[in-house]
């Protein structure tokens, strides 16, 4: 089966008077059919200007310097603007942290919904209307039919997500870039979040790209997971191998400085330092600075290793004896 | 351990406090009211006939999710928001009834830390007056010795002292943290208000600040108000949890006995849905409903109308606090039925 989207070494660059800022760095992944990718990492890692770079969001300083974004084996960076236009939204269709980012305060959500449906289908205001409301009704918003004259500012953080989700799955596309969509909700409405993003993946058979810096909810969710850390995927595999036996540091690191990973009133175990700047990363792997593990061989560039399903990049990766 | 804070006094201690925001009429809706529109002032009842005691040395998590009135109980206790009910106490003192020095005192050992520091610091103001103006002011040291004392302050807390000449828009999120801790410790306080102060912090810098946090208690002999609505940050550094729930507390334990033997509903809701890594669950089963709206509480137990085990007089009448374990206590009608709850746990395997 062709994946759905195929990133083929991806750098995205901010210039800036102080030279280029290389945001994502030779980033090559694909997403198949169906699947949910989780792709994680710390803020400043460049995972949601990957997400941006997809849909051809990315806006001056800031330019895609390099690389193929296959959709369904078409290349998106060869596409002119118009073209593009039919896939974003319509094929691809995003989901922000923020709702009120997606959602204009002064229409009514009803109103936003009929537009994105009229904007890649010739169809009646009715009909519009009710596809609308049949995409409320999906994503658990009660009394779909009269929400929709509601606006934004009427609706809870929790319920205005569903909206955003729900004009996201309008057009049924077939692939979703989230970018850390949960982020702000509490824990219970969280879950009911991830609970319809789940059903409906599955219902529709999207392909799901899940940005968050939660390891525990790509956990949750993701069949797959990416780490990415300064500009570049450091490791990939299942989501059931790369967090049970991490190979890259950087992933083990981050797996133990979770509360959760030490005994109860003991002192956390945090990596070192933080992140390098981006204008100022060290050569070769930009971890080596905080990392138990690292030699001298480590100021060279490391190069993507793959074995048994899984990729990372290190010299020195975690061995584990069922491996 | 338990018995022994019991008989000391709390440090700080709020008794039956409530805190209402209202909203007056203005001019169009009182003539409206005249005719007849019965326009009535909305009133938010943020915190809601709480008791909380936190003794010295103690670290006591205020958990909950968003508009339950955490923040607001954090404030009220810390001294920076008067009680529109009730009494909060210092050392055994009213609030309100301390005069002079006495207040200043207090206001000083009460420190707070927020989730954002760059909304707290000065963007126009240097490290080196942002931490040092407060104890300069207060004469904890004199204006010669106050680099030497915000130095020391700084390299504490994990900041390089020849930043010190640094504005706040030039650190990092991690190190704007430090910087607010260092103001926070500067005024030699006793006691700690974290206002979800690692929320907003990647996981790695959040254990360096978490493990900061736990190196000065030692140190200092602080006691911390640790609100968060992240339960693995307050499971690990807090010897107590209080939940809170629309602006009541609905339990409070040790995190031991909350985590393993959660009895309100709520509580039980909220552990389970807590994303881990160690337990990958494909299944998702949220409690159903939003959070209601603080405007309009529903009458009885807040919780019953998402509550799975809502019956008859949840929708009455609200639920006290039963003592259930020693140091444990929780508000749940359940807890009458214990006879009837016993036989459900066997049918029904605990989460």
């Amino acid at each position: 089966m062709t994946p759905v989207l195929e990133v083929k070494n991806l750098s995205t660059h901010f210039m800036t008077r102080r030279g280029a800022l290389k945001a994502v760095d030779d980033v090559s992944f694909t997403v198949g059919q169906r699947e949910i990718v989780g792709l994680v990492g710390e803020s400043g890692s460049g995972k949601s200007i990957t997400g941006f770079s997809i849909l051809g969001l990315v806006d001056p300083p800031g330019r895609v310097v390099n690389g193929q974004i296959l959709f369904n084996g078409d290349d998106l960076l060869k596409m002119s603007p118009a073209a593009m236009r039919t896939i974003r939204g319509k094929r691809i269709a995003m989901i922000f942290q923020d709702p009120m980012m997606t959602l204009n305060p002064v229409l009514s959500v009803g109103t936003q919904m009929i537009e994105t449906v009229q904007a890649h289908d010739r169809v009646s205001r009715a009909e519009a209307r009710q596809r609308s409301r049949d995409a409320l009704g999906l994503v658990g918003i009660p009394s779909p039919e009269e929400r929709l004259d509601s606006y934004p500012h009427q609706f809870s953080g929790g319920m205005r997500q569903r909206v955003a989700i729900a004009i996201a799955l309008l057009h049924r596309p077939d692939l979703i870039i989230a970018d850390e969509p949960t982020t702000a909700l509490d824990v219970t409405i969280q879950s009911q979040i991830l609970f319809e993003i789940k059903r409906l993946a599955g219902e529709f058979g999207m392909a799901l790209i899940w940005i968050s810096h939660d390891l525990g909810v790509v956990a949750a969710l993701a069949d797959r997971i990416m780490v990415m850390y300064a500009g570049r995927i450091v490791e990939a595999g299942r989501v059931d191998g790369v967090l049970t036996e991490p190979r890259h540091p950087y992933t083990s690191g981050l797996l133990s400085a979770v509360p959760a990973a030490v005994p109860r009133g003991e002192p956390l175990r945090p990596i070192p330092g933080f992140a390098p700047s981006p204008l100022s990363r060290p050569s070769g792997c930009a971890f080596r600075d905080r990392c138990a593990r690292a030699t001298d061989i480590c100021a060279t560039e490391p190069m993507l290793e793959i074995a048994a399903g899984r990729e990372f990049r290190c010299f020195h990766p975690h061995l584990w004896s069922a491996a | 351990m338990t018995n022994m804070l019991a008989e000391t006094m709390p440090l700080v201690e709020a008794l039956n406090v409530s805190r209402r925001f209202s909203r007056k009429l203005d001019y169009a809706e009182k003539i409206a009211n005249l005719f007849g529109a019965g326009l009535e002032e909305k009133t938010v009842h943020a915190v809601d006939d709480v008791n909380l005691a936190v003794y010295p040395g103690e670290v006591v998590g205020l958990v909950g999710e968003s508009g339950c009135g955490k923040s607001t109980l954090g404030r009220v206790m810390a001294g920076i928001m008067a009680a529109s009910g009730g009494e909060v106490r210092w050392k055994g003192q009213p609030l309100t009834s301390l005069q002079g020095e006495d207040k200043r005192a207090m206001r000083l050992s009460a420190q707070m830390i927020f989730q954002d520091p760059m909304s707290t610091l000065n963007p126009r103001k240097r490290v080196i007056d942002l931490i040092g103006e407060a104890p300069k002011v207060h004469g904890i040291v004199s204006g010669g010795e106050m680099r030497d004392y915000v130095a020391a302050l700084a390299e504490r807390v994990g900041l390089d002292p020849s930043y010190l000449d640094r504005y706040p828009h030039q650190f990092s999120g991690g190190q704007r943290q430090r910087i607010g801790i260092a103001r926070a410790l500067a005024v030699k306080p006793k006691l700690l208000v974290c206002d979800e102060s690692v929320a907003a912090l990647d996981v790695s810098i959040q254990a360096q600040i978490l493990n900061l946090f736990m190196d000065l208690r030692q140190e200092f002999g602080l006691t911390y108000l640790f609100i968060s609505h992240d339960l693995g940050v307050v499971k690990h550094i807090c010897d107590r949890v209080v939940v809170m729930y629309l602006g009541r507390v609905v339990e409070s334990a040790t995190p031991d006995e909350l985590f393993d033997n959660p009895k309100h509903p709520y509580t039980q809701a909220l552990i389970r849905e807590l994303p881990s890594v160690a337990d990958r669950r494909r299944v998702f089963t949220p409690i159903k409903g939003e959070i209601p709206s603080p405007l309009h509480p529903p009458p009885g137990c807040h919780f019953h109308p998402r509550c799975p085990k809502a019956f008859d007089r949840c929708r009455v009448e609200r639920p006290v606090l039963k003592e259930n374990a020693a140091g444990h206590v929780s508000a749940c009608h359940l807890n009458d039925l214990a006879v009837h709850q016993t036989t459900n746990a066997t049918a029904e395997p605990a989460i």
